[in-house]
């Protein structure tokens, strides 16, 4: 008897009994199912992380300087001494302050308008384009002049998408608007990326009385070489502090990976326990083929009369069980890719700022369909033994 | 003629308990190709253990059982498999069809284990089915059928893979007298097609459509010969020790 007609009586099997392979099935199902929902959850937050750091540019890192008591501190010229000095590696500099006070544009108040104090070269590091007048320039900064380039929401809600020109206040300075930049999200929101204002450094170092800046971005020249760029800048700081704790190097590539490990971990928990629903799915069907060995224990016992091999009675119920279970797994995962969609739409519904695609991946609906099948070999094993060594006299004169 | 069926000094033991009983007790005898054969005896006469041995269900005890000249004492359970497809065919008191398979399906089961061609497979036990005149009900369910029909249908699943050697467990015994003699013509023709039959039963009534008699009691053979001799049919334990005791 070959395989595919051992195969074909196993499903001739399974569809004599629906309900009850069915029911047999519902562990796997079950445990397919969650696997796939849970790695897929996985798959759509890693995929929210990335996007959303990918605004913050993974070729970057943030450098913040906490100072040592009051006596020891960097100037941004050391700083930009620093990347001058490592340009193999390091790219470009920009200070970034952020200010707190709100903007007003003539007697409207704004709190959510980000305004952050950045040199000539961020719009540049950030890959920010101009859409309508002149970015900021060397001069603005060494001036501290109070000119300010606004985000397109600004521009278009509050001057009808001509703005060059227009003044608006921070924090009760007045600032001229020289530049407008180019829209970098589809949907302008207020507080979104196009909420902003961006203002020479030097300048809102002065407003926000802060002596010395404490926050830069510097961006380096391959993507690839972040952390060997983070270790440098570490080491150039360490040697000016000579105390680890008054600085901090963040790579934001180094963040994303990091969460995404987090998420990982979650995630391999997760499906873990789900998985373990796979196991209890696999006695479940162990249990029914022991109970149909035992209800077919006439026909086996004919069948090994008319000459079947242990072997060949052996096969057809491990066939069977298999073929049960992979269709369990089968069903599990177009039921875990309709749980997907329907999560995937329930998120965004829920959770509008942080649409998650719950994105069922290849190598999970692989590998569910071939645990399933491997389990129904494995818990199949057992009662194929049992009906494989039947004796065939006893079970001939079983009723 | 050389013997097809040939039992040497064969004893098989059960153990129950304490006590070992001897189902069959240093049987001898030998069935040669083209008899038709019954081996007659009461319950715990023997003659299932016989008929298991033969049909290359159970293995002696000791003694030698040869069929077609081979050894059968000295096989595996897959030699013993094989043997059982090639050169045995099975007619069952309780028929023992599949009752999920059509007709067609039952009969090609000996065929399949044999590995014949699906094609080979199906045309064979189409042929075999039209032999025993079923061949109308070639989709038909078991259980939509009588008994002797049943029977028919097991007489073809018998003769598909043209068995050296018929066995017949009681195969009239589920059935009324007169399907039952029909069964028991089948068996005939079948002889006189120049099949071996061994038919195996504890009624005379039977056992006197064979050629030739072989008696059972307590695990030895009591009468060995012409089916219509008078000593053939006396009441067990009268008997006396017949010509092969």
């Amino acid at each position: 008897m070959s395989l595919l007609e051992t195969f074909q009586l196993s499903i001739k099997n399974i569809l004599g009994s629906k309900m009850r392979t069915f029911l047999t099935m519902l562990g796997i199902i079950i445990g397919v199912c969650a696997v796939i929902v849970i790695v897929g959850l996985g798959n759509g937050m890693q995929g929210y992380i990335e996007e959303s750091f990918a605004d913050m540019g993974t070729d970057s890192l943030t450098v913040s300087i906490m100072g040592r008591g009051s006596s020891r501190s960097v100037s941004e010229e050391q700083m930009y001494q620093i990347v001058a000095d490592h340009a193999d590696v390091l790219k470009q500099i920009s200070p970034t302050v952020t200010m707190s006070g709100s903007v007003k544009i003539g007697s409207e108040s704004h709190s959510g308008t980000s305004v952050t104090g950045v040199s000539e070269d961020y719009f540049t590091m950030k890959g920010y384009e101009v859409a309508q007048g002149r970015g900021l320039q060397y001069t603005d900064m060494t001036g501290r002049k109070k000119v300010c380039v606004i985000g397109q929401y600004l521009n278009m809600a509050y001057f009808g998408g001509d703005a060059v020109g227009e003044t608006l206040k921070v924090g009760g300075t007045t600032f001229t608007i020289v530049g407008v930049m180019a829209a970098e999200t589809s949907d302008l929101e207020e507080g979104g990326t196009d909420d902003c204002v961006f203002v020479p450094y030097s300048t809102a170092a002065r407003l926000s009385f802060t002596g010395t800046i404490g926050s830069y971005v510097i961006t380096v020249q391959d993507a690839d070489q972040v952390s060997e760029a983070k270790t440098l800048v570490e080491n150039e700081l360490y040697s000016i502090f000579e105390d680890d704790d008054a600085y901090t190097v963040i790579s934001m590539a180094e963040m994303v990976d990091e969460m995404n490990n987090m998420v990982d971990m979650v995630i391999y928990i997760l499906a873990g326990i789900a998985a373990i629903s796979l196991v209890v799915g696999g006695i479940g069907i162990m249990n029914i083929m022991l109970v149909s060995v035992t209800e077919r224990t006439k026909e086996i016992g004919i069948r090994k009369a008319l000459g079947a091999r242990e072997g060949a009675i052996m096969r057809q119920f491990v066939i069977e069980a298999a073929t049960t279970s992979a269709l369990g797994g089968v069903l599990g995962i177009l039921l875990g890719d309709g749980l997907s969609a329907v999560a995937t739409t329930v998120i965004a519904r829920v959770m509008p700022d942080t649409p998650i695609t719950v994105t069922p991946s290849i190598v999970a609906i692989v590998v569910a369909f071939a645990v399933s099948t491997g389990i129904g070999i494995i818990f199949g094993y057992l009662p194929a033994k049992k009906a494989a060594l039947l004796n065939p006299i006893d079970a001939l004169r079983y009723d | 003629m050389s013997a097809l069926i040939e039992f040497r000094d064969v004893c098989k033991l059960y153990q129950m308990g304490d006590t070992t009983i001897h189902a069959a007790d240093h049987v001898s005898f030998r069935v040669d190709q083209g008899e038709f054969v019954a081996i007659v005896g009461q319950s715990g006469s023997g003659k299932s253990t016989c008929m298991n041995i033969i049909g290359c269900l159970d293995v002696p005890t000791s003694g030698t059982y040869l069929l077609g000249g081979q050894d059968v004492g000295q096989m595996d359970k897959n030699q013993l498999a094989a043997i059982r497809n090639k050169m045995l065919g099975f007619i069952f008191q309780q028929y023992n069809l599949l009752p999920k398979l059509t007709l067609l399906e039952n009969v090609e089961v000996p065929l399949m284990y044999a590995g014949v061609p699906k094609t080979e497979r199906h045309d064979r036990a189409k042929i075999a089915l039209e032999m025993v005149g079923l061949g109308d009900k070639l989709k038909h369910k078991p259980l939509q059928l009588s008994g002797g029909q049943q029977q028919r249908v097991s007489i073809a699943r018998a003769l598909v893979g043209e068995p050296a050697v018929i066995l017949a467990d009681e195969p009239t015994g589920a059935l009324d007298s007169h399907t039952g003699r029909e069964v028991l013509i089948m068996l005939q023709q079948l002889h006189e097609a120049g099949n071996t039959v061994v038919l195996i039963t504890h009624d005379n009534s039977i056992a006197v459509q064979a050629q030739r008699i072989i008696r059972l009691e307590d695990g030895r053979v009591v009468y060995d010969g012409d089916a219509h001799a008078p000593e053939a049919v006396v009441t067990p334990g009268l008997a006396g020790k017949g010509a092969a005791g």
